[in-house]
């Protein structure tokens, strides 16, 4: 059974269409990047997985219909939306007792051994704490809860750097193992690079780009193209060319790697580099058909 | 925090693993209810302040209390009695009149609140379901202001009346006409019986602001109260009747037509024996009935709007 299948999932506020058919499908144990500029639809596609906001077409969440089921869903799938919805009246202690009570798969030694590595007290309230230290509560609280999905929608969104490394740090090293699938927007592409399994472009409400990392690495390569070869490389149609240190770097989709080291450094490109160019086109190519 | 309390109720490996259906239903809610007393401490405190003032009101009135006695001797049993009640029925009074406030304005807060605060996305990310809210957030002003205003009213008329006692025989008053004339316990039974039936009677006002509450995006108060009132208006100008404000007034104070019996001559609204307690004909009125079907479809659609509510 996968995790989430979805087919043909439609919402629209008003004329507005915030996904428009999406397809998707993400097996257990993966590591999925839902990638996409402001406005392309993530947080709604997020929102009808979580059982919150109603849609049209299909959606399977563990088996289970999300709108109809949240609460029941609720035991197998964690989510933490942003940084800033962790009651602030609410003491630490208070959540601790309270998730410990609504949960029956709360652990909640786990959870006070994930604080007691903070400087997190037991009788703060949120609102004194600091962002960072409001995100590591709720990490603390989610990462005890034994699910099987977790659903992070801009996690780090506000975080100094710091907060932002150690938190996909004990993501990865607390908490994901292999039987967990974990669904993550952010807009900062270069911190999850490593941590994905599986990547989807999201824009306009839909699809663009649905591969898996290995699949990109091997079908996206980069290359710092030698000044004496920059024609030959133009003429394998690159994705996209940008000029850096005078030097051209081409972007490749589907070309045989040994032809491209001949023409310059290959590389694997950065995920925010292949998006830029995957949505860049989509832009020109719009740009021409309303010419 | 005792840790084993607070340990899974079922094996993490099968969620369907021999559960009673009503221990599962009832933690959340449980939990819940405790989660709304943490958020509003007003809902004891108010109506301990209450009885903290009437306390100390009534403290300093003790002065006094050997001397009146000694006028009330003069007076017939009946009288005696009814002077002597007075000041417990008002510390009951103003208890139950702050709970009322208390409720009130917590029902406008309670489902506006979480949205107000983005916390909704917090709870919903719990196997916590809309209803169970809902009901939770429902049984501050139905059980748990009930019950509390009960505990804190008889707490103080307690401590009153030890006061009273302790000034009497210190004065050497004497104390035999407080304890044989004070219908201690007769009082506190129709507090209990008082309480429950507003609390029943009062449901669907309470189903509605905890409807507008989940409904509007700002001002919950006059989105609650300017519609009725409009209706009336409306009512009164186009059709020159008054059916609307007489429906309104009867939900307000009708119950104490429909659960008490009063004297047959006009004017006396005093409950001054349990003979005047009509449990019967108060559960055999329309009026409970009909309230309590609204009450529990207001707060059905409540928790059905909760589900796609978002943060505002």
């Amino acid at each position: 059974m996968p995790c989430i299948e979805a087919r043909g999932l439609r919402k629209a506020f008003g004329t507005t269409i915030a996904l428009d058919g999406i397809d998707l499908r993400v097996e257990e144990g993966r590591i999925l990047g839902l990638i996409g500029p402001n406005g392309a639809g993530k947080t709604t596609a997020l929102n009808a997985i979580l059982g919150l906001t109603p849609y049209q077409g299909n959606l399977k969440v563990l088996g289970r219909d999300p709108w109809t089921e949240r609460d029941r869903l609720m035991r197998d799938v964690c989510f933490i939306a942003d940084v800033a919805v962790l009651p602030r009246w609410m003491r630490v202690w208070q959540a601790l007792d309270y998730v410990a009570g609504v949960h029956p798969r709360f652990d909640r030694a786990k959870a006070e051994g994930f604080l007691a590595k903070t400087a997190i007290k037991r009788g703060s309230k949120v609102r004194e704490l600091s962002k960072g230290m409001v995100t590591q509560l709720h990490l603390a609280l989610i990462m005890a809860i034994d699910a099987s999905l977790l659903v992070l929608d801009e996690p780090t969104l506000g975080l100094d750097i710091l907060y932002r490394k150690q938190f996909y740090d004990s993501l990865l090293n607390d908490y994901f193992d292999r039987s967990r699938t974990i669904v993550v927007t952010t807009h900062q592409v270069e911190e999850v690079q490593h941590v994905l399994t599986d990547l989807v472009f999201v824009d306009r409400g839909r699809i663009v780009l649905d591969c898996s990392m290995e699949e990109f690495e091997s079908r996206y390569l980069e290359v710092m193209v030698h000044p004496e070869h920059v024609a030959a490389a133009r003429a394998l149609e690159p994705l996209h060319e940008r000029q850096v240190f005078g030097r051209s770097i081409l972007l490749f989709d589907r070309v045989d790697r040994q032809q491209l080291a001949d023409l310059g450094d290959v590389r694997t490109p950065s995920i925010a580099d292949v998006f830029v160019a995957v949505m860049g086109n989509k832009a020109g190519a719009a740009d021409g058909a309303a010419k | 925090m005792n840790s084993e309390s607070n340990a899974p109720p079922e094996s993490p490996n099968d969620p369907q693993a021999g559960v009673p259906a009503a221990l599962s239903a009832t933690r959340p809610l449980y939990w819940s209810v405790r989660r709304e007393l943490w958020e509003n401490r007003s809902i004891y405190v108010a109506p301990l302040v209450a009885a903290t003032v009437v306390l100390f009101g009534f403290t300093i009135r003790t002065i006094t209390l050997p001397r009146r006695m000694r006028a009330l001797s003069a007076l017939d049993p009946a009288q005696q009695r009814a002077a002597l009640e007075m000041p417990y029925d008002v510390a009951a009074v103003l208890v139950i009149l702050t709970a009322y406030i208390v409720g009130v304005f917590y029902c406008l807060d309670a489902l506006h609140g979480e949205r107000r605060d983005r916390s909704i996305l917090f709870w919903k990310s719990l196997p916590v379901s809309d209803l169970t809210t809902v009901l939770s957030k429902a049984s501050i002003p139905l059980v748990v202001l009930p019950l509390l205003a009960f505990a804190i009213i008889v707490t103080t008329q307690l401590i009153m009346l030890l006061l009273s006692t302790a000034v009497l025989v210190l004065s050497r008053t004497g104390a035999a006409t407080l304890w044989t004339q004070l219908p201690f316990f007769q009082m506190t039974l129709i507090l209990l019986y008082g309480l429950a039936v507003h609390a029943l009677w009062h449901a669907p006002l309470y189903g509605w602001l905890l409807l507008v509450s989940g409904w509007a995006r700002r001002t919950t108060f006059l989105w609650a109260v300017l519609p009725p009132l409009a209706i009336c208006v409306v009512e009164r100008i186009a059709f020159g009747t008054k059916y609307f404000a007489l429906l309104l007034g009867y939900r307000l104070i009708g119950s104490m037509k429909e659960a008490f019996a009063f004297g047959a001559e006009p004017g006396t609204r005093t409950i001054d024996s349990l003979a005047q307690l009509s449990p019967l004909r108060f559960l055999s009125s329309p009026g409970l009935w009909s309230g309590l079907v609204v009450a529990a479809t207001l707060l059905a659609t409540a928790a059905r709007m909760r589900r796609n509510r978002e943060p505002i």
